[in-house]
């Protein structure tokens, strides 16, 4: 049995995780202050996500605040980054609005701000 | 144009709408917002990353999207808004002297003001840091506003100073968008960024953070060619054999933030040596009757959802003031003991009535220590804590009841548990 130490992501607390693996699965979480880092470390010790965010450049220059609507697999987030930075969009758009289907792993690319 | 109002806000950032909206929804309906920027929003428009709003709206939205909501607040009221609109400066009678391209030089009269300016970035002046001058140093919020709104790079081979908020997510952001991140340099033992943007901006990119590090050479002539950056000792002084050498052709600093007060000293309203920011009872009224301050204007928060939480306090307040008039003040001074940064509010006002949430800042990293809120030998208030980091900002709750057993000077102490 192994341990891993994190430090969880969901808020700004910032909580230090331990995590008992078991033939590379997690079997138990200490340290977290809400079942949302307990949820974050099983997943953390398995198939690590993130949510990313970047800009896209509207065709008249505008930089608008994207982010993928869904946490993305870490080792992809580069990959996505291409994708993000080769798309572009019409203004007006309005928060919400999808710009990229499933970009990556079902996640969708979508409007994270006014431009 | 209309040159009276019963409340300005000035700066249309988190803490003005915040202000405003509660204001509004107070009963003041007369109020108008000036705003430097060409849109409201603030700084939260260049801070696209997400996190933002998850103590308000349990959820994890982008900066431009917790701006939007607020901005939606605004708009959805009958609340008067000027945009490219620069304060220049305010009086103690409350007399507002702004420039827009629409009316020129003009003055504005208000029955309250409420001071939401926000708050700006320590500078590479202010740091003293040797070499020549060249092109490549930025601030880590210059740097973020040029890619993220203005959408171009400042380099492509970056060192970071300073490990505060801003600076290790420029670290990330820059390196999304393909700059190499070599470092990020901290003069102290800790980071004073929050311990999450060290796992996801740092940890994730294998972007190396550098504690008890400062940057003690900056190198080139017309660009940055490369740094210099040394282990300090206990009093910060770089030790001589440690020096490291990076190539580079950007440094960006985040070094700090400091409230941008100078409308306020104009108006001769008292500052906080310890915060920057104004004197304040806790319905964020200052020692000018009638002019009030809320935000990173008045001391920096760790979380955009404790400027709206304060500003909402000063809106409830500043409308109350117009509609109700001023309040004779009886104060006690609130004051900062022993490992304690700073307390704001700095005055206590039993004639305000209510709970007092008192925010303040440790000195240092401490473990297994007790803070205490007392009057004389009387003990208003103990708290036991595990650990405490300057870089984030703590909280106390004073009840009522406990105010009124006061009759002279509060301290806020901490003491290690031995």
């Amino acid at each position: 049995m192994s341990v891993i130490s994190l430090t969880c992501i969901e808020c700004p607390i910032g909580c230090a995780l331990e995590v008992e693996m078991e033939n590379g699965n997690p079997v138990s979480v200490k340290g977290n202050g809400c079942p949302r880092g307990k949820l974050y470390a099983e997943n953390e010790v398995v198939c690590p996500k993130r949510v990313v965010t970047s800009t896209v450049r509207a065709k008249n220059g505008v930089m608008v605040p994207v982010k993928t609507d869904r946490p993305v697999k870490k080792s992809e987030i580069f990959e996505i980054m291409k994708k993000i930075n080769q798309t572009t969009c019409e203004l007006p758009v309005k928060i919400g609005d999808v710009l990229v289907e499933n970009i990556s792993d079902e996640a969708n690319l979508v409007v994270a701000g006014n431009a | 144009m209309k040159n009276y109002y019963d409340i300005v806000v000035i700066g249309g950032g988190p803490a003005g709408l915040a202000a405003a909206i509660a204001a509004y929804d107070n009963g003041a309906k007369d109020i108008l917002i000036l705003e430097r920027e060409e849109r409201l929003g603030g700084i939260l428009n260049q801070c696209i990353h997400n996190g933002f709003g998850l103590t308000r709206f349990k959820e994890s939205l982008s900066g431009p999207e917790y701006a939007a909501r607020f901005v939606d607040g605004v708009l959805a009221r009958n609340i008067e808004v000027f945009t490219q609109t620069t304060v220049l400066s305010l009086t103690k009678d409350k007399k507002i002297t702004a420039i827009n391209t629409e009316y020129g030089v003009f003055t504005v009269e208000a029955k309250a003001v409420i001071l939401a300016m926000g708050c700006r970035e320590r500078s590479r002046g202010a740091l003293n840091v040797a070499g020549s001058r060249p092109a490549g140093v930025y601030s880590a919020g210059t740097a973020q506003k040029y890619v993220n709104i203005k959408g171009y790079m400042p380099g492509k081979s970056v060192v970071i100073l300073g490990s505060g908020d801003i600076g290790l997510i420029m670290a990330r952001r820059m390196t999304l968008e393909g700059a190499k991140v070599h470092a990020v340099c901290e003069i102290m033992p800790y980071s004073s960024g929050l311990k999450r943007n060290i796992a996801q901006c740092l940890d994730d990119f294998n972007i190396p953070l550098y504690l008890n590090h400062t940057i003690t050479r900056i190198e080139g002539d017309k660009r940055v060619t490369g740094v210099v950056i040394s282990e300090v000792d206990k009093d910060k002084k770089p030790i001589s054999g440690t020096e490291m050498h990076f190539d580079c052709d950007t440094v960006l600093f985040s070094v700090g933030l400091i409230p941008e007060n100078e409308l306020t000293k104009g108006a001769e309203i008292e500052l906080s040596p310890r915060t920057r920011g104004a004197v304040v009872y806790q319905n964020r009224e200052t020692l000018v009757s009638g002019v009030f301050a809320c935000g990173n204007v008045l001391q920096v928060h760790d979380l955009v959802d404790f400027v709206s939480e304060e500003s909402e306090l000063a809106g409830v307040y500043a409308a109350k003031y117009v509609l109700e008039g001023a309040i004779e003040h009886d104060g006690v001074e609130v004051v900062n003991g022993s490992n304690i940064g700073y307390v704001v509010p700095q005055r206590l006002d039993k004639n305000i009535g209510g709970n007092v949430k008192l925010f303040f800042r440790v000195t240092n990293t401490f473990r297994d220590c007790t803070i205490t809120v007392k009057c004389g030998d009387t003990v208003l208030l103990q708290r036991k804590k595990k650990i405490v980091v300057p870089g984030e900002m703590e909280t106390l709750l004073l009840t009522e009841a406990k105010i009124a057993q006061t009759n002279g000077k509060i301290e806020v102490v901490l003491e290690e548990n031995v």
